[in-house]
Formats: structure tokens, sequence, C-alpha cells
């Protein structure tokens, strides 16, 4: 085979064992070998990250009316005043409000499901694994739907008015099931021994859940409740169902649409995505570092 | 009672219609190294499990110096346990999973730091503090767990193949540091374990276990020398072992017939008034002779065949077929006999003759009864 080569080197002699290659073909599938995968990788990239990219430039953008979709020049005054429309700053509020609230409850009740459906068997196990699931498989609109039948059923105003607490409810309901399978897929590989060892070392139920359990299903818990919280920030379809008058950003910006999106809708969902990648930054950074120790 | 710091009494465990441990009497006593060494499923580990806390026995009683522990969880136990595969707490360094038991226990401030010191000085791992159970070799994880557990000076510390995940020579190793750090606290050990050489190293006494129960408890030494039953024999060393119908009795010493009719004697205690048992000795307690040497008299001897040679460097091993059709392992060192040339080759006619009170006696089997046609 090394013969066969022009310059026959040691390299091109090893390599040529390998894989035969001869004149034009094998310059080509050399630039191959070296390019594809960076374009291929880099078109994707681009294409995940094109819609943000707009986003965040029209949040600089200047419109002469009330559309913000052709760019008209740079400015920097919706970013200094980015609550500057009616109803926007009570809509982000009450949207982080919810996904505060919603994400705090279903990451408890979740976690605490998962250690039930995980570690002991009892009656009604198989029903509620299956239930779990449920909020994940039925589609949104058919979700939001019956959540407003039901909502509306039980409680005819004034009593139950269709408000914060419905929108409440019905997020830790779907926020629940995402709670349940993340921190379950962590539990399912635990090692069963460290408790044991715990309980040895003087430890009772509940220091062992404090500082073995607990501490080893933090990642999934963490997970968990942060895709909690971003499902319930930007959900509209069931949101919708049960919001009754109240409104929330999702519904500020739909609400909009027909009208022409402000700029400091950008402004806001700009900011958001900063703050997304600004914790996974940290987060992966502060593991990094208790790795390395 | 105060002599006694582990007592079992008709201890049983099932699973199911399966049986783990089958009414177990144990007791331990203060400051002994002892030994529960079977195959794996004889129960051992699962008795281990019980007196730990970490299972609860069917029926039966546990305690613990005089106190009924049986219904007690682990935390409430004095006692602490080394884990097979060490379980250290991986997200805690080393300090931290030392010093857990005491934290647990409330023990504050310059007390946990000193006791922690001292436990990683024992264990030989000063200055690993501030390491991550990852971050440390598989031996050094095996002593972390001891001075985990020793750290709360237990009264009984139970010990699950400890070993069992080293290498060899670090197994060695660990055999001896583990006697001598036994030694140095004084605390009574509970070993688990398969390996039989390394409970023979280590133990003061051993319960060999099989099928849910012991069938002997005893020293190393009497378990070796002394097995009464095949399967002690046959699970701590290498036995020969002949079947033999008792047919008289002289000078504390039972005669006992062969199957090609060979006579031996044994010691008439161990026969116990049994009329049909097998004879056992040890390879390496068996002298070869040439044909035409005369054996000392009152020795126990049978001929045979030389029908295979397996040279070890400091013994060579032989199998001897002897009369009756029974392959007989025989050690030898090699002292009076080295070279190629001196060494009994196969084919070669010999006699094998080894004292009456090196012969220990188990019960009788198909297998090696007389009277049947024994030649494979």
């Amino acid at each position: 085979m090394a013969a066969a080569t022009t310059h026959p080197t040691p390299g091109e002699a090893r390599s040529a064992g390998t894989r035969p290659r001869g004149g034009a073909r094998g310059v080509l599938g050399r630039m191959a070998d070296k390019y594809l995968l960076i374009v291929y990788s880099a078109l994707a990239v681009i294409y995940l990250l094109l819609p943000v990219f707009v986003i965040i430039l029209f949040s600089f953008n200047n419109p002469p009316g009330r559309s913000n979709f052709l760019w008209s020049g740079f400015t920097l005054k919706y970013w200094l005043n980015p609550l500057g429309v009616a109803g926007l700053g009570d809509a982000v509020l009450l949207s982080l409000e919810i996904a505060l609230i919603s994400t705090i409850i279903s990451t408890i009740l979740g976690t605490l499901v998962a250690i039930a459906l995980e570690r002991y068997r009892f009656r009604g196990r198989a029903g509620v694994n299956a239930l779990v699931f449920l909020p994940m498989a039925t589609p949104e609109i058919i979700m939001g739907a019956s959540l407003l039948t039901l909502f509306v059923a039980i409680g005819a105003a004034p009593f139950f008015p269709l408000n914060f607490a419905t929108i409440l409810i019905a997020h830790v309901m779907f926020n629940i099931s995402y709670v349940v399978v993340t921190v379950r897929a962590r539990l399912a590989g635990f090692p069963r021994h460290l408790e044991e060892a715990a309980a040895d070392l003087y430890a009772n139920e509940w220091e062992t859940f404090r500082r073995v359990t607990f501490p080893l299903i933090l990642p999934g818990v963490v997970a968990g409740a942060l895709l909690a919280f971003s499902l319930s920030i930007d959900d509209f379809v069931i949101t919708n169902f049960s919001a009754g008058k109240t409104q929330t950003f999702p519904m500020f910006i739909y609400a909009k649409a027909k009208i022409g999106i402000p700029v400091q809708v950008n402004v806001i969902g700009t900011s958001i995505f900063l703050i997304a990648v600004g914790a996974v930054l940290v987060t992966t950074l502060a593991s990094r570092r208790s790795n390395k120790r | 009672m105060q002599d006694v710091d582990v007592r079992l009494t008709q201890v049983t465990k099932a699973y199911g219609d399966v049986l783990a441990v089958d009414h177990i009497d144990l007791e331990v006593l203060p400051g002994e190294f002892f030994s529960l060494l079977g195959p794996s499923g004889c129960g051992k580990t699962t008795t281990l499990r019980m007196i730990g806390g970490f299972e609860q026995p069917t029926s039966g009683l546990i305690e613990l110096h005089g106190e009924d522990v049986t219904w007690l969880p682990p935390y409430q136990r004095q006692v602490n346990t080394v884990f097979q595969n060490y379980a250290l707490f991986p997200h805690l360094t080393i300090y931290e999973n030392v010093a857990f038991g005491l934290r647990r226990k409330g023990v504050k401030g310059p007390e946990v730091e000193a006791r922690v010191t001292e436990m990683l000085n024992l264990v030989e791992l000063p200055g690993y503090e501030k390491r991550k159970p990852t971050q440390i070799s598989g031996g050094q994880a095996q002593r972390v767990a001891l001075a985990r557990a020793l750290i709360n000076r237990p009264r009984v510390l139970l010990l699950d193949e400890p070993l069992g995940a080293l290498d060899l020579k670090l197994r060695k190793q660990m055999q001896v540091e583990l006697k001598r750090i036994q030694k140095e606290v004084g605390i009574t050990f509970i070993y688990v374990t398969h390996d039989q050489e390394e409970a023979m190293t280590m133990s003061d006494r051993i319960a060999v276990m099989n099928k849910g129960h012991y069938e002997q408890l005893g020293d190393p030494e009497t378990l070796y020398e002394r097995p009464t039953t095949r399967f002690v024999a046959g699970f701590l060393g290498i036995s020969n072992l002949l079947g033999g119908k008792v047919v008289g009795a002289a000078d504390g010493y039972a005669l006992l017939d062969l199957a090609d009719g060979t006579r031996i004697r044994v010691s008439a205690a161990l026969v116990a008034g049994r009329s049909a048992v097998s004879a056992g000795v040890r390879p390496e307690k068996i002298r070869l002779n040439e044909e035409t040497e005369t054996v000392p008299a009152g020795r126990n001897l049978l001929h045979g065949v030389v029908t295979d040679v397996a040279y070890i460097g400091v013994s060579t091993q032989y199998i001897v077929e002897v009369r009756g059709g029974a392959r007989v392992m025989v050690y030898e060192q090699n002292l009076e006999r080295a070279t190629k040339s001196e060494l009994w080759s196969r084919g070669e006619k010999v006699q094998l003759s080894w004292n009456p009170d090196h012969t220990f006696v188990v019960e009788a089997s198909p297998a090696d009864a007389p009277n049947d046609d024994a030649a494979e």
C-alpha cells in the first residue's frame, strides 16, 4: 500500500493502510472529513438561534408605527423604558408570580410523588403511574377546555371566579408530571446502600433523607424545577382557558398581536433569554468547579 | 450475659418459601474476630444484615450485650458496618464521610476534628480530608469506610466482604492491616467472607455456613484439622475422603475397612458410634514411599499408582489412584526431592501413609462408600 502513494511518508503510509485513497477524490474526501461536520453544526446552530437573534435585534428597533417587523433604525429607548406599555408590567409580574409559585408547589409535590412511586409498592400505584403521564400525553387544548369545564362546573362565580388561583391550579397540575419524571429518572439509579450506610451511622429516616438522599437527587429536582418554571412562564393554551379576565404575559402578547406587538415585548423576551443563559452558565461553572475539587 | 457481645437465638429469615437463614444460634465473644464463611447464597450476609438491623428476622431473637435489638432500626444499634461496596457518600468529602456518625450523635467542634484526624491516622490516610470519594482508589475507599465505622467506637463492627473488590495483592495487605487495627482498637469484628484463606488468616473463630445454617464452628486450626462434615472438609482446603465401614476398635482407635479392604485406624471419638463413615486426610499429611520401602508401623497405609504430577514450586502435587479406585491428592514439599528426575513420575507405584491422628471423620456418602465398584 505504501508504495502506491506518491510520497510515502510514514504517516501517509499508515493512513493509507486504514483507508485507501488516491487523486482528487482523496483530497475532496479529506476536505469533507475536516469541514463537513463544522459546516453542518454551524448551520444547525444558526437555524436554532436565528429566531432568538431576530427577537434580540428588534428589541433595539425604532419602528415608526405600531408594527415591529421592519428594521428602521437603532434605539435604546425601549430598553430604558421596558414596561412603558399599559398592562405589560402587570402581565409580566403575574406570569412570574404564577411560574414561581407553581414551580415551588409542583417541585415539592412532584418530588414526593416520585419518591413514593419509585420506593414503595402500594395499592393504586399503577393508577398513579398512568395518571402522572396523562397531562403530558393529553393535547393542551383538550386539557385547557376540560379544565374550564371543571372550574365552571364546581364553582359558579362569584365563589370560584377564574383568576390567579385557577391558573395556578392548572399550572401545578401539568408541572407535577414533568417534575415526577425528572426526579424519578434520578432516583432510578440511586444506590440504596448509601441510605443503609446513613442509617448505620445513626441517621434516622428524616436525617438520611436530608443528608444523603436529597443532596444526591438534587440535580434531578433542580432540573425538574427549571423545566416546570419554563413551561409555566410561557404557557398560553391552558392558561387562556383558565384565566378568566386576568392576563398573563403570553396572553398579553397574543392580544397585542392583532394591533402590533410593542417593542417592549422584545425587550422582556430578550431579558428572559439572557437570564436563562446566565443561569445555565452559572450552574455549569459551579458544577465544573465542584468536580475539580 | 456480660461475656457475650452478640447473641442470636433461633434466628430465621424466610423469603417466601426459601429459608435464607435457618434457625441459627450464635454467640460472639467480646474482642473476638469472628467470621461467617460460606459460599454465596449460604445466608452469611443475611445474618450480618440482621445483626446490623437492615433486615428483620422472620423469627428469633438478636441480642447485643444482653439487650434485645431484634426490632430496633440500624441507627439505634451500637454496631457499625463496613459495606461490601464501601457505600461512601459521594457528595461529601472524606472528612465529612468519616465525621458523619459523630455529627449524627451531636458531637461538636474540636472533638470531631480530633477524632477524624486520629481515625485517618489509624487507617494511614492522613491528609485525605478534603478529597471526595471519587478521587481515591479502591483500597483507600475501603480504609475510609473502615475509619467511618470505627470512629463511632461501636461495640461490634460488621464487615461484609470488605476486601471483595480489591486485587489479590492489596487484599493480602489489607488482611494484615485489618487484623492489626482490630487488635489496636479491641472491638469485636464480625466478618463475612467466602474466601476460606482470608477467614483462616484473620479469624479467632469461624462459623462455616451452608444452606442457611452453620455446619461447624471453631478456631481455624480445628476447622482445618478436624472438619466434622463433608462440606466443611471440602470448603476449607482440599481433602481426600475415603468411605469405610467400622469393623472394630482398639487403643482408642476405631478400625475402618475401606473399599479395597484396607484397614485403617481413626480416632474412636470422632467416629462416635457410627457404623459407616468417611475418613478424611489432608494432602500434605500423606507421605509417599516406594513399594519396596518399609513404612513405619502404626501409620495408615494405602497402595496406589501416580496418575498426575504438577510441580508448583514450593511443593509438588500428585494424584495417586489407590487400589479401591479412589483418587488421592498428595502434596509433597520439594525438600528431599526437587529436580525432575527425583520427583515421582506418572505410573510409578507408591505407598501412601499418614498418621492415624491426622485422620478426620465426616458423614458417609454414597459417593465414596465401600462395597461400591468405586473405580471411576
